[in-house]
């Protein structure tokens, strides 16, 4: 699981970035860049709790 | 900016409050380059970008500007803060309270506290301007609002403020570990906010996007402005010694080197990036442009954006908004940890509705630094100075003092001629906080030979 949630947090923090890259080259619109975002966040806080120690909790 | 260290609720782990950090409890280098890096990628960082612009910047002035400052604020953190830190191993708060007396910190902690209460304001403000993006009659501020905006912008504040508050009473550890968990993705959403207003900027021509024209018609804020800015805007933490209560862990004064990712990625890449979010304003509305983060960020990277927001002004808040109350419990024995918060919560809730004190955030900073920096000029002269020039080290714990007078008259004079620079003459803050401290440092020389001698040293020189 922990494995899993990091390789998916990996993923994750590659839909927050990536998609804005490909937008600023012109290969993808603003619609989908702003869609693939929202799912790259929502994955990183699903994931990164498994492994990412810190913080109060 | 900086978000410090988090308290807790109801922790059993020993924070070593009152002793030196023991060997077991060090930390290595690595354990500080992700708390940093975190910790300056707040939401301050989407004010201040789009005020870079408003002040006038210039590419070449900001990029490097901003760079010389940002080195000289590692270098700071690395050989002043982190020797000390690592030498000490104790809190500011403990060596304050070592040389200048416990009612003397309360007085030290209650400054922190209200210029606590304003910076949370100012993140209130900050997370109100996304909570407020799908409210059509929610009128965002401009840099020519000092003013609440209206009815709609106040309770939007107002129901903020109270959860803000209300989670640092309660709940304040889950927020702590949201801010935790969201630092990696956060620097990204900045990076992302960058890279999507890129292909929208009507130039991409860096005399177009930093103009080097100030938007009130005043002088511009030039290279130097910049250095010092990014030099000082943490001087509290480093020239003030906050940062002895992280460093102390550290294994190591390499440690401080640590401080590079906090302002290499917060204080140069996310600036920048919150930058470029105001330019695509400018170009579109012209003089009249928001540079109300929420519908700047909206417009560029969607719900994403509007989260990142939230999340960066509320966790930037909360542990503000906690540590105000306990400066403010601290005034008062008396007072529960949870009536200190509420009234620190009501101030900042306050003080949020008026967009003056995010959009002055550059002075407010400067400020802040300035006022509170001149401490860690007394610890340096304590720690390194004192026994070669015949001081007294830790004074009040020798003598059993509460109230050193000479760190008082040496901490507040030096703020006075501080104060009438900025108010009757509109100096700049971050240029001014250098000269305090270090008068600060000489004047604590020349009073602790008046005021600080021990029993043993008065009789000598009265025999």
């Amino acid at each position: 699981m922990n494995i899993l949630a990091r390789y998916l947090s990996l993923f994750a923090l590659a839909l927050t970035v990536v998609p804005a890259a490909l937008f600023a080259l012109g290969v993808l619109g603003d619609a989908p860049m702003k869609l693939a975002m929202l799912v790259g966040t929502v994955l990183w806080f699903a994931a990164s709790p498994y492994w990412l120690k810190g913080g109060s909790e | 900016m900086t978000d410090e260290n988090h308290p807790q609720q109801n922790e059993p782990v020993n924070e070593y409050e009152r002793e030196p950090v023991p060997e077991k409890a060090w930390k290595g280098p690595s354990s500080f380059w992700g708390m940093y890096a975190g910790e300056h990628t707040a939401g301050t960082e989407f004010m201040l970008g789009p005020l870079f612009i408003a002040w006038g910047a210039n590419p070449i002035d900001m990029l490097l500007g901003l760079l010389c400052g940002d080195i000289l604020a590692v270098l700071t953190w690395r050989f002043l803060t982190a020797p000390i830190a690592t030498g000490l191993r104790l809190t500011l708060y403990y060596k304050l309270e070592k040389i200048c007396g416990r009612r003397l910190v309360t007085l030290y902690n209650f400054a922190n506290g209200v210029l606590f209460c304003f910076l949370a304001g100012a993140m209130v403000t900050v997370s109100a301007t996304a909570v407020g993006v799908p409210f059509p009659g929610v009128k965002m501020p401009t840099f020519s609002d000092m003013m609440p905006t209206g009815v709609a912008w106040c309770v939007v504040v107002l129901l903020l403020g109270l959860a803000q508050t209300i989670v640092a009473v309660k709940g304040y550890s889950f927020v702590a570990r949201v801010g935790h968990l969201s630092a990696p993705w956060m620097l990204l959403v900045f990076v992302a906010c960058g890279l999507t207003t890129l292909p929208k900027l009507q130039s991409t021509d860096l005399s177009r996007i930093w103009t080097g024209i100030a938007l009130n018609g005043g002088p511009s804020l030039g290279f130097w402005g910049f250095v010092f800015f990014a030099w000082l805007c943490n001087a509290a933490m480093h020239l003030g010694m906050a940062d002895l209560s992280i460093l102390r862990y550290a294994r190591k004064a390499s440690a401080g080197w640590a401080s590079s990712a906090g302002m290499f990625l917060g204080h140069y890449i996310a600036w920048i990036c919150a930058s470029l979010l105001f330019a695509l304003e400018l170009q579109l509305h012209g003089r009249g442009a928001s540079n109300a983060p929420g519908p700047m960020v909206y417009a560029a990277t969607g719900w994403a954006g509007l989260a990142c927001v939230v999340i960066a002004g509320w966790t930037t808040a909360n542990p503000t908004i906690y540590r105000a109350g306990l400066a403010f419990q601290g005034m008062a024995p008396r007072m529960s940890r949870s009536t200190g918060t509420y009234i620190a919560g009501a101030v900042a809730t306050f003080a949020g509705m008026f967009p003056a004190v995010a959009m002055k955030l550059l002075d407010f900073v400067g400020i802040y630094g300035t006022i509170l920096c001149p401490v860690g000029a007394i610890i340096v002269v304590d720690y390194y100075l004192a026994r070669r020039i015949g001081l007294t080290s830790n004074w009040a714990e020798k003598t059993g003092g509460s109230f050193n007078v000479a760190v008082l008259l040496a901490w507040i004079l030096p703020l006075l001629p501080f104060a009438y620079l900025y108010w009757y003459h509109n100096v700049f803050p971050s240029y001014l906080t250098v000269p305090v401290w270090i008068s600060c440092g000489i004047l604590y020389i020349v009073f602790a030979k008046v005021f600080c001698r021990t029993p043993a040293t008065a009789n000598s020189i009265a025999a």
